[in-house]
């Protein structure tokens, strides 16, 4: 325990303000996007990371210029990132202004790998050390300790551009406009404001803001390709705890943030992540809207973009899925290891697609943490075998056991928010669960995971684990499709539809939310304990963001309008991640092209598309 | 038209400061069809969702067939009989019309936990008599997204009456429609309430609709009652027509 003296205090607390004024920087661009367009922005960690490494390169080339040189190139660094936020408004989000929110999202998902593989392809693997700043690169006494003047200098940017902003907002055309449109986007439309302007300019001060913290945090650490996603996180939790839309709320946040890591590397070393986290989820659970935001940003986050009517396979379509199940159900006769190996895993990801899909294509709850749920299946199902040795079938139940009781608990906070801010809470609570994977190290094994979760004979084998798999998962995929028919299925659709209405014909909205939440994290928790006996092993990235963020692309690419849609795209995403990251050597990028083709060129998805072509035969054939 | 549906008594409410009901007493018997009027701010849909369980009130008591409903929520009114329809219509959007009245039915049923068993192989039939009531039946099979407005109100009903509501609450019935639509709509609501001896309470903007239908009006001025009565009296009543300016109570209203 470290015994706290006062200038250990007050170290800590400048300590705090000065990562605060970073977040900041990162956070109030990340607000304005989204306050003027509505657009939650991914990206916006990108925009920093690009600041950075570009304020890197500049000051190497300006370096002969000294102090001018050192902020010519963060200036410049900013202004450059700027003018890339515009070509990422232009190209890729002006596209998408009529889509569902999520739609934009994802767009933005794809710019982070298309901009992490950039990177890598630029400036290499290698951590970057950059430049002192000239003039501040001093030390202050504190009591008996020397502070870097660097950081008092980060510690007065933070007020400094909160005033800078309120004057730009408060005295400009420009400032009028972006508050009106945070206030009622549509109305400032009819009002003749030109929307694209106007949008390219938020983008480019957002970006601009985004890249000059970047190119800030030069003299601070060394550059890295983890940075975007890090601060990404970081900045989605100060915006939500602000409140979506207010920058004094974002200043706030900021500083909380700052100084709870400042004090919690202090004292509660191994909880440190998950305090952040935790810290969002009480403020949103408390206030819903976070500290100083008002319930006007939050309308909901539409998932699917026309209303679209299920219906029952037809007869045609059952036989093509019972086809399929034996086609694969005979693998073994025919096939080799490898082969089978990847299909028992496509299966694996699509009941995780399909359990998204029940949630947010039924249920019209986006959740950026699904993969919580996978991740608290594996570990469930890898310790019941590993540490308890129990046999095989309790472990597979113990799965979505698990997965279901966090699912449980974590609907109960998240279905009180919809929208945004359901996203942002899904994610706190499964980054909260993904750090307590990572710092847990005596049960989870931390980073290193947990190894030789191997299925007992006769599952040993691939085809033996096939065959179980293929059991399984076709039982939760028919029960999820079951469900969707069921009086609660459509339910949960009203719910989805029309809550008022939903409420007010009887529909328990909350609770039927709640119960499918919990639906919804049981069998992705049934897809995670396959999976861990699929790979034998498991480790913290199963709960990561990228693994939500790889449902979200199964589940939009296959289609969201259709309980098919979750399967097709699992078998099309997985099979072209499992193609490329063999081959590919960027196939992070190609990945991230994938994305932005899809929800610019095909946003129904690929049985939209299949749908279209089946409906425009069958009309010329009727017209024949 | 003696048994007492709706009973209020007393309700207030006050936001910010501004008090936009004081004190406002009503009785819907059942068969009867009450228009609340009244100029734009008189407190009109304040007291509708206060009756609706939408707000709570500040003060005063709602009574549903004698039993104290004051700050129900509306699922919890909905299971005491209270029917609605909403000023902002709003089916559910992603199913047929015959699947919207079929939900409807299960949720009568308290079926809606049900998690097997499909949801459309129970009260088909049930559902197309509810159709036939509204005079939807032709278009069960339609998907609701698809729907002109007019039918869409139509679908609200017939999802409010497949709960067989004690008491139907209107709000803004007829606004958006076109007016040979408005009046069809609520000749229908009014007559299935007098065949059925259901109570319905309806706010209003459109005139004709309220003296052609209504076999009472109360009208709201500044959040209190300034006057209620039949039709005619209503009609001829001269702090009325004051409120109105004479808008809206010209002599055609009783064609």
């Amino acid at each position: 325990m470290t015994v706290l003296t006062p200038d250990i205090i007050l170290i800590q607390a400048l300590n705090g303000l000065a990562s605060a004024s970073s977040l900041f920087l990162v956070a109030s661009g990340l607000s304005i996007i989204f306050g003027v367009t509505r657009v939650v922005n991914f990206a916006h960690g990108s925009f920093y990371m690009l600041g950075a490494y570009l304020g890197w390169s500049l000051t190497r080339h300006l370096a002969s210029f000294g102090a001018f040189g050192f902020w010519g190139s963060v200036l410049g660094a900013a202004l450059i990132v700027g003018g890339i936020g515009i070509l990422v408004e232009m190209l890729v989000l002006r596209r998408l202004r009529r889509a569902p929110e999520l739609y934009p999202l994802l767009a933005t998902f794809g710019v982070v790998l298309i901009v992490q593989d950039a990177a890598l392809a630029i400036w290499g693997p290698e951590d970057l050390l950059g430049p002192r700043a000239p003039g501040l690169t001093g030390f202050v006494s504190i009591f008996a300790s020397r502070f870097p003047v660097y950081e008092l200098f980060l510690i007065a940017v933070g007020p400094l551009l909160l005033g800078g902003l309120w004057l730009l907002f408060r005295r400009t055309r420009f400032g009028l406009l972006v508050r009106a449109a945070t206030q009622d986007r549509e109305m400032v439309a009819a009002l003749g404001v030109d929307e694209r302007r106007l949008f390219s300019n938020v983008f480019f001060l957002g970006a601009a803001l985004a890249g000059l913290g970047g190119a800030l945090q030069l003299p601070r650490e060394a550059v890295n390709l983890n940075m975007d996603v890090s601060v990404v996180v970081e900045a989605f939790v100060v915006v939500v705890v602000g409140g979506l839309g207010s920058l004094v709320g974002a200043y706030v946040a900021a500083v909380l943030i700052g100084i709870i890591q400042a004090f919690g590397i202090l004292f509660l070393p191994k909880v440190t992540l998950v305090l952040v986290f935790l810290v969002m989820g009480i403020v949103l659970a408390v206030r819903p809207f976070g500290l100083f935001g008002r319930s006007a940003a939050s309308e909901g986050l539409r998932t699917v973009a026309q209303e679209s009517v299920l219906r029952p396979l037809s007869t045609s379509s059952r036989i093509l899925f019972a086809l399929c199940v034996l086609l694969i159900g005979a693998m073994p006769l025919f096939a080799g290891g490898y082969a089978m190996g990847i299909v028992a895993e496509l299966l694996i990801l699509a009941v995780f697609a399909a359990s998204l899909h029940f949630l947010m294509g039924l249920g019209g709850m986006a959740s950026f943490g699904h993969a919580a749920f996978f991740g608290i299946g594996a570990y469930g199902a890898a310790l019941a075998l590993t540490a308890l040795q129990w046999p095989i079938a309790a472990c597979l139940l113990a799965a979505p056991l698990g997965a279901g009781l966090a699912g449980i608990f974590a609907g109960w906070l998240c279905v009180r928010l919809s929208g945004v801010y359901l996203a942002m809470l899904s994610l706190a609570v499964a980054q909260i669960a993904w750090a307590t994977s990572f710092q847990w190290v005596e049960v989870t094994g931390g980073d290193n995971g947990i190894l030789g979760v191997w299925p007992p004979p006769p599952f040993a084998s691939r085809s033996g684990f096939l065959l179980l798999t293929l059991v399984l998962t076709a039982a939760a995929l028919a029960s999820l499709r079951i469900a969707a028919f069921s009086p609660f299925g459509y339910a949960l659709r009203a719910a989805r539809d029309a809550p008022r209405r939903a409420e007010a014909s009887g529909i328990h909205v909350r609770a039927t939310q709640w119960a499918a939440f919990a639906i919804a994290a049981a069998f992705a928790g049934v897809a995670g304990g396959l999976y861990a006996l699929a790979k034998g092993s498991v480790f913290p990235t199963y709960l990561a963001i990228s693994k939500s963020v790889d449902a979200l692309i199964m589940v939009l690419l296959g289609g969201i309008g259709s309980l098919t849609g979750p399967i097709i795209g699992a078998f099309a995403f997985g099979g072209l991640e499992a193609e490329l990251m063999a081959s590919a050597p960027f196939w992070r990028a190609i990945l991230g092209v994938v994305i932005l083709a899809l929800v610019i060129v095909a946003p129904s998805g690929i049985t939209g598309v299949l749908g279209r072509q089946i409906g425009k035969r069958q009309k010329s054939a009727a017209s024949a | 038209m003696s048994t007492k549906v709706l009973e209020v008594e007393g309700l207030r409410k006050r936001f910010h400061g501004v008090e936009a009901v004081r004190g406002v007493d009503l009785t819907v018997c059942a068969g009867e069809a009450v228009a609340l009027i009244g100029p734009n701010g008189a407190g009109k849909t304040t007291c509708f969702n206060m009756i609706g369980g939408q707000l709570r009130p500040d003060a005063g008591r709602v009574r549903i067939k004698g039993e104290d409903v004051t700050g129900m929520s509306p699922r919890l009114l909905w299971q005491r009989g209270v029917g609605r329809t909403f000023q902002i219509t709003a089916a559910f959007a992603s199913m047929t019309v015959r699947e919207n009245v079929q939900l409807a039915l299960h949720a009568k049923a308290k079926r809606l936990n049900h998690v097997f068993g499909r949801m459309t192989a129970n009260f088909g039939d049930e559902a197309d008599a509810v159709l036939d009531r509204v005079g939807m039946r032709a278009e069960a099979q339609r998907p609701c997204a698809f729907l002109a407005y007019g039918d869409l109100k139509r679908i609200e009903l017939a999802i409010a009456l497949a709960a067989a509501p004690k008491l139907l609450l209107m709000d803004e019935p007829t606004a958006g429609m076109a007016p040979g639509e408005r009046v069809q709509l609520m000749a229908l609501a009014a007559s299935l309430a007098k065949r059925e001896g259901i109570a319905v309470l309806f706010t209003e903007h459109d005139m004709d609709v309220v003296f052609a239908h209504a076999d009472r009006i109360i009208v709201l001025d500044r959040g209190s009652i300034l006057a209620e009565g039949q039709p005619d009296k209503i009609k001829a009543d001269p702090a009325v027509r004051a409120v109105y300016l004479g808008a809206g109570l010209a002599p055609t209203a009783s064609a």
